[in-house]
């Protein structure tokens, strides 16, 4: 008899509709934001980008929610120490190697604050780790805010609440985007830094799925699925349960690093108010919007929460709407998006708490009484068959 | 480093101790009975200050109420009782439509459904009532003693004997009352305290009532005493009190109530002689240590986790 391949392979057991979804979604990720620079219209080429951000940031958010199921409230926190980490230590590497590190600061720094953070995540994961549920959430929400408050208050290195970069300091552009600029501008259009950013984010958007997928079938994503359904039972097989929970901390910070340095250098500005606990539980609102454990959901999730309310008041504000939408209606659906998020929270709990675009897995496991009944089928018909 | 400031600070420490204990309770008698944690109840602080400061305008406009001394005893009893009623509704409320469907959903949804709760509260205070803070008036005369070089004045004595007299009604109550029973009984446990005959979901609808309605109580006192209040007021005391919570003991009243008074006075002596800007820090450091350290709190049993 052939062995079985364990493996399944997706490719194949993608339907044909799914395969022509992706790539509508990729065309227009990729032709969107030219036809809005074409426009003129450079505020949405922003709102593209900062989607991508959040994308990041909700995937790497999703490995330490969604597949190892430590709930983490302070997230941003790995942001901040990657745009913070980011922005002074190229500072530093200007000074030592001058300007012609310029546009390599960026370049050079990403890894670097994606360490940095990284190592923040090993740092707060370790001695947190007898922490479960509730009390781990309330932890790391306690470690967001003092990462917050110092970075407020170390004016030294952070330059306090008045941000970085300092007067005499610049957060230079890296390499790539001046060219682009000079060599693919023609006279009607210019092909401007958010542009080029955002082409920037997107590539580092399709690392991160290709990375957390790849997670997702390694040994380690299903030591995270079986630590997360049942700690005990997943330590009795053999799992390192201190080992497991650290890598989730520090691969889903590096992300979060990732994220924040090139928002860093993006912006060009960074301060404490950038990184509160908002921010925070909003890229968790993402991750179980769109569904916990799923690549596809989080990334889902981040287009709703980041872009939604700003794409209903552009279209409030454009010509084609006007008959359906005010731009004062359009304003207030924006203003009132987060009372919305909030009760979505609430009622994806109770209605669908595996989200939108649920990971098979997770959602069973949503569902106990589900469980339950199968159970109770399986013993019915096990003792029928006696 | 002299005696007076310590002696001030501590003054200070014990009024800011009253309030933290005053939210303390409430988070320890929803995680008793429902081991979770109500996340939503700082936004029960906030509604509570927001809901005084409203019976408190309409009431001034009467001289009845301004004119005399009796008069204001008696505003104040009105602004209190209405806050603790229309706030303690508010968390039945909260947790009929938000909790009680999750009840046997696993613990995540509980918590991410109680932030949600709280995002939406302050939410529709910023965008119903008002984004900016508001001022909130005293009516207590503030009179000034000296005792020494500190100086102690009447609304701290107000609000800490207040948080006491309420510990001391709350804990009577509990181990008094038929009531306080069956709520002792469902904490222990649920379905073996269903089984006698206790009606659990109305233990834990008064749960969700007392909780938040000390909660509101503590509201109002820090609008008198910091003199305004806004909309995202409660995230900070909130997660202050949580601390609080645990450092007592989490589930244990007057554990809630030692650690509210504790936490209190260690984060004054910390603005009085470290700094102020980083006064938070402590106190999340001293939650994650106490977590760490002492997971079951200075009067709080050990629990031993059963497979």
């Amino acid at each position: 008899m052939a062995k079985m391949d364990v493996k399944t392979n997706v490719a194949t057991r993608m339907p044909p509709w799914k395969w022509a979804l992706y790539i509508v979604l990729a065309l227009a990720a990729l032709v969107l934001p030219v036809v809005f620079q074409i426009m003129q219209n450079l505020f949405m080429v922003h709102i593209f980008g900062l989607i991508g951000i959040y994308v990041v940031l909700a995937l790497g958010l999703n490995i330490v929610v969604g597949y190892a199921g430590l709930l983490d409230l302070g997230y941003i926190a790995f942001y901040a120490m990657g745009a913070y980490s980011g922005v002074i230590l190229g500072n530093v590497g200007l000074q030592i190697l001058g300007k012609g590190f310029a546009p390599w600061a960026y370049w050079a720094m990403l890894p670097v604050a994606a360490v940095v953070a990284a190592g923040t995540g090993v740092a707060l994961g370790t001695p947190v780790l007898r922490l479960k549920g509730d009390y781990l959430a309330i932890v790391t929400l306690g470690f967001g805010e003092i990462v917050r408050i110092i970075a407020t208050n170390w004016s030294q290195l952070t330059n306090g609440a008045a941000g970085l970069p300092r007067a005499a300091e610049f957060v230079p552009a890296p390499a790539g985007q001046q060219w682009v600029t000079t060599h693919l501008s023609t006279s009607t259009f210019t092909f401007s830094a958010d542009l080029w950013w955002y082409y920037v984010i997107g590539a580092l958007c399709l690392v991160t799925v290709f990375f957390v997928r790849r997670l997702d079938n390694s040994r380690l994503g299903r030591a995270w699925i079986a630590m997360r359904e049942d700690m005990v039972a997943a330590a009795s097989v053999g799992i390192n349960i201190t080992t497991t929970k650290l890598w989730a901390f520090s691969l889903g910070a590096l992300w979060g690093g990732v994220g924040g340095i090139t928002y860093g250098y993006w912006i060009g500005f960074i301060s404490p108010e950038s990184f509160n606990f908002f921010e925070s539980v909003l890229i968790v609102c993402m991750v179980v919007l769109g569904g916990m454990g799923s690549i596809p959901g989080a990334a889902l999730g981040a287009v709703i929460i980041a872009g939604l309310p700003e794409i209903i008041r552009y279209l409030g504000q454009s010509q084609l709407f006007s008959r359906f939408l005010t731009p004062d209606q359009a304003n207030a659906i924006g203003n009132y998006r987060y009372l919305v998020f909030g009760l979505l929270m609430v009622i994806m709990m109770a209605w669908r708490p595996q989200g939108f675009l649920p990971s098979s897995r997770r959602a069973r496991e949503l569902h106990p009484e589900d469980e339950l009944l199968l159970e109770e089928e399986s013993a019915e018909i096990s003792s029928a068959s006696l | 480093m002299s005696l007076a400031i310590i002696g001030q600070q501590l003054v200070n420490g014990l009024t800011l101790g009253g309030m933290y204990a005053l939210i303390a309770l409430g988070y320890t008698l929803v995680y008793g009975i429902m081991l979770m944690i109500n996340f939503a109840h700082s936004e029960m602080f906030m509604s509570g200050a927001f809901v005084g400061l409203f019976v408190l305008t309409e009431l001034s406009r009467f001289s009845f109420f301004t004119g005399s001394g009796l008069g204001v005893l008696l505003m104040l009893l009105l602004t209190f009782l209405t806050a603790t009623v229309v706030v303690g509704t508010l968390g039945v409320l909260v947790e009929r439509l938000a909790y009680r469907p999750l009840r046997h959903a696993p613990r995540l949804a509980p918590l991410i459904s109680a932030i949600g709760v709280s995002i939406f509260l302050q939410q529709a205070v910023l965008l119903f009532v008002s984004a900016k803070q508001l001022p909130f008036p005293n009516f207590i005369t503030v009179i000034k003693f000296n005792l020494g070089p500190v100086t102690v004045n009447t609304l701290q004595i107000f609000i800490v004997s207040l948080s006491l007299i309420l510990l001391a009604v709350l804990d009577t109550f509990i181990s008094r009352t038929r009531m306080g029973k069956a709520m002792r009984a469902t904490s222990q446990d649920r379905d073996a305290a269903g089984l006698m005959g206790i009606d659990i979901n109305r233990v834990i609808s008064t749960t969700f009532f007392i909780g938040p309605a000390l909660g509101a109580v503590a509201g109002i006192c820090s609008g008198m005493y910091y003199g305004s209040i806004v909309f995202n007021m409660g995230f900070i005391p909130g997660i202050k009190s949580f601390t609080a919570a645990v450092i007592g003991g989490i589930g244990n009243l007057r554990g809630a109530m030692l650690g509210g008074f504790t936490l209190g006075i260690i984060e004054s002596l910390a603005a009085g002689f470290v700094s102020s800007g980083y006064k938070d820090v402590i106190a999340f450091a001293i939650l994650i240590l106490v977590l760490i350290f002492r997971p079951g709190g200075l009067l709080g049993e050990s629990v031993i986790e059963k497979v």
